[in-house]
């Protein structure tokens, strides 16, 4: 990457559930440069969806810096955290990832309906929020104007997926955080689904944040983390692996 | 981030589960249709009820309880325990702070309802609701002895006619060997409806009901009968009558004159005003109205429940949804206010269908209404149902604060794994 200004850094990150006895998150060190591309590698139960909360502000850590673009999220007050979260950060999980009352071009425009940040960026690229949805939807290559006002529940899982990836990318959030987003996906429209992703993101200018149990998609990113590697409360105890690579 | 927002999300969730939405909409507006209705009905009764007598000052009675006397004399329920004497009612009637008096005979019926004996008085000073005169439909106030006026609802059941002849009977119930079948009587005036137990009552002169007992002795007919025409010869002053009701020159002299009557030497007599004895006595009967009400209030409590289960069984089916809202930067509180919201919702729309149902109640059910005599209008409705309508969308605010502390706890517990 041309620029080498960190987007997000993570600093002695502790975390354990308010039910629970133990961490399950510990990390004392993690950086991610922007426009990076990271693939996260994480069996279940190593705390990636755990981690992904923290990152997005939704939890807050037990003690540990998290910074993204320049600012403490953990020291921000919960409306600025959730305000922060809406106007740089687009979500995509494994699975309904839609509102299901909500027509497609509505699950889209949401994410500028919490963000006038995102708003104007996307109004900068199209005149309209219903053109911009559009535009992203046949960017990825859903083309059929039909589908915009169907209920999602009519949508394949495929398209869900896709619509998801539309909802992130509004507005060009500068991170996309994605949760095991290909692990409904059957083998031949996953590698399809992460290249559209992929080439979407490299063209709004948001770094992505990939987190799967299959390292067989880690090679389209530009690097690699291995989860049990750096969180050293993970289920496989490696009490004194390497750092995380910076 | 608006509240525009929140409440298209809230709408869209709830069109989105049309059919229990539409059920619980459907509790929720028959039950403040039932609430409005039971409180418009029983504040009417209360009305109508106190205003079955008005303008009469006092209600002269053989001394008993002001209740009984209420009873019997204005409501045709129950009999007197005892008479007064003609002489008494002459002596109070003619005192210079009595305006007029309305002397009453009790103790005939015919089929069912009740004759009472009076003097074209009663036509001219008996007010009812807000000092209305009675009015004759056809026909006009009895003349001779065996001439007769019907209330409005003798007239509609017995289906009679002016110059139609009834025959009356001895005592309450309408026996063969109790009829004064001897002396009929014919039918001169119809009255309009009143609302009130006149409708109900059969109007003849003191003389007529003096002329009907002529030949009966302690409650049968003597051996020695006395034809219609022949006890028109005969002084036909009565002796007795049951009640009267008086109308005074001053308010002011009410309290004087009642307890010169109370305190009578010559026969121990009751005056009551009866404004105060219609109180006493919806007092006793006014438990009725007041556990209708109660009931109502339960159906309504009974129909937030409904709604609480409703919205509760559906928030762990939208756990996934707040976990996708609060990734798009929706705050805990805004979640908070977009279950709370659905309650509210629900209220106010069900509040504004059960009013509108209930205004097409009361118009299509005016007619009926008058014939129990409750005069229900829509200028009727005011604060007090204003104040039942807040209510109910209050108490349904608190309601909804529950579902929505909940998915506010269970958002931040979330975070974003979301437990399906």
């Amino acid at each position: 990457m041309d620029n080498n200004k960190i987007l997000l850094k993570v600093e002695n990150l502790r975390f354990r559930w308010p039910s629970s006895q133990r961490d399950v998150i510990d990390i004392s060190n993690l950086a991610i440069q922007q426009g990076e591309r990271v693939f996260i590698k994480g069996e279940s139960g190593s705390g990636k969806t755990t981690l992904l909360s923290l990152l997005g502000g939704i939890n807050l850590p037990d003690t540990g810096r998290i910074e993204l673009l320049g600012t403490d999220i953990s020291q921000l007050k919960q409306s600025r955290r959730d305000q922060f979260r809406a106007d740089h950060i687009g979500f995509i999980f494994q699975l309904f990832n839609l509102i299901p009352y909500l027509s497609v071009i509505e699950n889209i425009t949401l994410a500028c309906e919490f963000s006038s940040s995102r708003k104007a960026r996307a109004l900068l690229q199209s005149n309209s929020l219903e053109k911009e949805a559009y535009r992203l939807l046949s960017h990825l290559q859903l083309h059929d104007r039909s589908i915009l006002n169907k209920p999602v529940s009519d949508l394949s899982v495929g398209q869900q997926q896709r619509v998801a990836v539309a909802r992130a990318l509004i507005g060009s959030p500068e991170i996309i955080i994605a949760d095991e987003p290909t692990s409904a996906l059957d083998t031949d429209t996953r590698e399809h689904f992460l290249q559209l992703l992929l080439r979407e993101c490299e063209r709004s200018g948001s770094s992505v944040l990939f987190v799967s149990h299959d390292s067989s998609l880690e090679g389209a990113f530009d690097r690699s983390i291995s989860l049990s590697d750096v969180n050293k409360a993970g289920i496989a105890v490696n009490e004194y692996s390497q750092e995380a690579i910076s | 981030m608006n509240m525009s927002l929140l409440l298209k999300l809230t709408l869209k969730s709830i069109l989105n589960r049309k059919f229990t939405s539409y059920l619980t909409l459907f509790s929720i507006c028959i039950s403040v249709f039932l609430l409005l209705g039971v409180d418009t009905v029983r504040k009417e009764a209360k009305h109508s009820f106190t205003n079955t007598i008005s303008g009469t000052d006092l209600l002269v009675g053989a001394r008993s309880g002001s209740v009984q006397l209420l009873l019997y004399s204005v409501f045709r329920i129950g009999n007197a325990t005892n008479n007064i004497g003609w002489d008494s009612y002459q002596k109070i009637s003619s005192h210079k702070s009595v305006a007029w008096s309305i002397p009453i005979s009790l103790g005939d019926s015919h089929k069912g309802f009740r004759v009472m004996g009076t003097t074209q008085a009663y036509f001219e000073h008996y007010r009812f609701a807000d000092d209305q005169a009675l009015v004759f439909e056809d026909g006009q106030a009895f003349s001779a002895v065996y001439d007769t006026v019907i209330g409005a609802e003798v007239a509609k059941q017995l289906g009679y006619q002016l110059g139609d002849e009834l025959t009356l009977a001895h005592g309450v119930y309408d026996t063969d060997f109790a009829r004064h079948d001897d002396k009929p009587f014919v039918l001169t005036g119809i009255l309009e409806r009143t609302g009130t137990p006149v409708d109900r009552t059969i109007h003849v002169s003191l003389q007529g009901i003096e002329a009907l007992h002529i030949d009966w002795k302690t409650g049968t007919r003597s051996r020695n009968p006395v034809s219609a025409q022949q006890a028109l010869d005969l002084n036909l002053q009565p002796k007795q009558i049951t009640a009267f009701m008086l109308g005074l020159h001053s308010k002011m002299e009410i309290f004087r004159v009642q307890r010169a009557i109370n305190n009578y030497k010559k026969e121990p007599m009751l005056a009551v005003l009866p404004g105060l004895a219609l109180g006493e006595l919806w007092q006793l009967i006014g438990v009725a109205e007041k556990a209708l009400l109660v009931i109502a209030v339960f159906v309504l409590l009974n129909s937030f429940v409904g709604l609480l289960t409703v919205i509760l069984t559906s928030l762990n089916e939208r756990r996934r949804e707040m976990a996708i809202l609060r990734s798009l930067g929706c705050r805990p509180n805004q979640i908070f206010v977009l279950l709370a919201s659905e309650s509210l919702l629900f209220a106010v729309v069900g509040c504004v269908l059960g009013v509108c149902l209930f205004l097409i109640a009361i118009v299509s059910s005016q007619s009926l209404m008058q014939g129990y005599g409750l005069h229900i209008s829509l200028s009727n409705l005011g604060f007090d149902q204003l104040v039942l309508i807040a209510s109910v969308i209050g108490v349904s605010f608190l309601i909804g604060s529950i579902p929505g502390y909940r998915a506010y706890k269970q958002s931040l517990a979330d975070g974003m794994s979301i437990k399906l």
